[in-house]
């Protein structure tokens, strides 16, 4: 079973900050953070992101489960990248040498993409999809996007269970999964199946859909409003934003 | 007997697939208001397919459907008489698709254009109707079969149909559940057409049963007084009657 929202539920200020004010200090950090290029702003943001999570309370453990698995994508970039990109020696290694240039590259990479990534959790996790849906849809994003968020996330448990039963299905049968035709034969059509089966039941949910007056567009129960507290955190972040905006700028005179 | 009004009318339908294969061979279909139709039938033949014409979920290849009194033919037809006919899919996860149950029975009526207070207000006022009164914030993918069965129930019956199809309703589910469906059934006042391969369950949701067989509707009978036989006592395969039950009539 796929385990989701493990982060949406707390009482911490930041799960009740106004999912709107998330979702937009959300985008605005994230490329506030990847158009940085100076030290200075990319630590900001760092800083910034950890004072984020602080606040959300969240456990330590999962969340540094959760950048372990972005951790282990960079790595690859500290295996590539110092010996790939050109510039002024820094090391030797044998017959390897390592650039300059591709060290800093890399660990830009890393405090940007780290940065980014635990304001989101602190930002985006600590609230449900549906709750993110709907405010999407208040902030005018178009129907069939937030649809599609929704229906995704709704369906992808009915898919999982759908892959697991066809996995038992095959495993039932005496099949270890080898280097051989025959294991990717049937890895092929199980995903195939798993395509059909999915594709069978978006035509069905939406006749089902239909058959309850939906014509398109989408309506949502929740409302939202917007306290004191809401606007006081809009205002901490839009800080944080524009410190990492000025360091940057900064850096340029 | 008084008149009642004829809510589904199906003259000569026949539907086939664009491959050639004829699902539906020739129905012809009367479903007056508040009558209670049971459609038995076999595997593939053609019962879902029935429901989905009335719909408009499929188009008919020939006949005419007449729904409240009026032809329906193009898209916006059916989605006019949609509001007033409640189908409840096989699959209840193919009918909720939100992600809590309050926010999937209120979807209904707020396409229909009632505004989020009152959509939240009949949405309540469904769940407690069919005891489900506390799910409002349950997720949908975490009900177990039978919950999502009657929430699916709630999702149609919250638009207040006039006329419900249900489509094979008791599929996996449990006595206890299909108990209170049947409970849930018996108290409606609108008509509906239950299509089913379980003759037990029709005969205690629906007055009378009709069989599907090939492409084609029989009148088999007042499920109160006989019934031919799909059920597993030792006499199920011979003519018989139950004790305390009216002589068969031609």
């Amino acid at each position: 079973m796929i385990a989701a929202e493990t982060f949406a539920s707390g009482e911490s200020p930041m799960h009740r900050l106004d999912p709107r004010i998330k979702i937009i200090s959300a985008t605005v950090f994230a490329f506030t953070t990847a158009l940085a290029s100076s030290f200075p702003a990319m630590f900001a943001a760092l800083g910034a992101s950890l004072i984020l999570i602080a606040v959300s309370g969240l456990g330590l453990r999962p969340v540094l489960i959760r950048l372990a698995l972005v951790n282990g994508f960079i790595l690859f970039f500290w295996l590539v990248l110092p010996l790939t990109v050109a510039g002024h020696p820094y090391m030797q290694i044998g017959p390897l040498t390592l650039t300059r240039e591709g060290i800093l590259l890399s660990a830009q990479i890393t405090i940007k993409s780290n940065a980014i990534l635990i304001s989101m959790i602190a930002l985006l996790a600590t609230s449900s999809i549906s709750t993110l849906g709907h405010a999407l849809n208040r902030l005018k994003v178009p129907d069939k996007l937030v649809l599609l968020l929704l229906l995704t996330f709704r369906y992808i448990f009915v898919l999982e269970q759908e892959y697991q039963r066809l996995r038992r299905a095959i495993r039932i049968r005496g099949f270890t999964p080898g280097t051989n035709l025959h294991s990717y034969r049937t890895y092929a059509y199980v995903i195939g199946m798993l395509f059909v089966r999915a594709a069978a039941r978006a035509d069905r949910v939406h006749q089902a859909m239909l058959c309850r007056g939906f014509r398109g567009k989408f309506y949502s129960l929740r409302t939202f409003s917007l306290g004191t507290s809401d606007w006081l955190w809009a205002a901490a972040v839009g800080i944080m934003i524009i410190s990492v905006g000025a360091l940057e700028w900064s850096s340029y005179l | 007997m008084e008149q009642l009004p004829v809510t589904i009318e199906m003259a000569d339908v026949g539907f086939q697939y664009p491959s050639g294969r004829k699902v539906i061979e020739k129905i012809d279909f009367k479903l007056k208001a508040g009558d209670k139709i049971g459609l038995i039938g076999p595997n593939g033949s053609g019962k879902s397919t029935f429901l989905h014409l009335i719909m408009g979920l499929m188009k008919p290849t020939t006949g005419e459907i007449r729904l409240f009194g009026k032809p329906v033919k193009k898209e916006e037809d059916f989605q006019k008489s949609r509001r007033k006919i409640g189908l409840l899919f096989q699959h209840a996860d193919d009918q909720l698709f939100s992600p809590t149950v309050l926010e999937d029975v209120a979807f209904g009526p707020l396409n229909l254009g009632y505004p989020p207070a009152e959509a939240r207000a009949m949405a309540l006022k469904t769940l407690e109707n069919l005891e489900l009164t506390g799910f409002e914030e349950r997720v949908t993918y975490r009900l177990s079969g039978g919950e999502k069965k009657l929430v699916a129930l709630a999702t149609v019956l919250v638009m207040e149909p006039e006329v419900l199809l249900l489509d094979e309703p008791t599929t996996g589910l449990d006595e206890e559940t299909i108990i209170r469906i049947i409970d849930i059934l018996n108290q409606l006042e609108i008509g509906y057409v239950i299509v089913s391969h379980e003759y037990d369950f029709l005969a205690r949701a629906t007055r009378l049963i009709y069989s599907i067989h090939e492409g084609r509707i029989v009148f088999d009978g007042d499920s109160s007084k006989i019934h031919s036989h799909y059920h597993s006592h030792p006499a199920g395969t011979v003519p018989h009657r139950h004790a305390g039950q009216l002589p068969e009539q031609d």
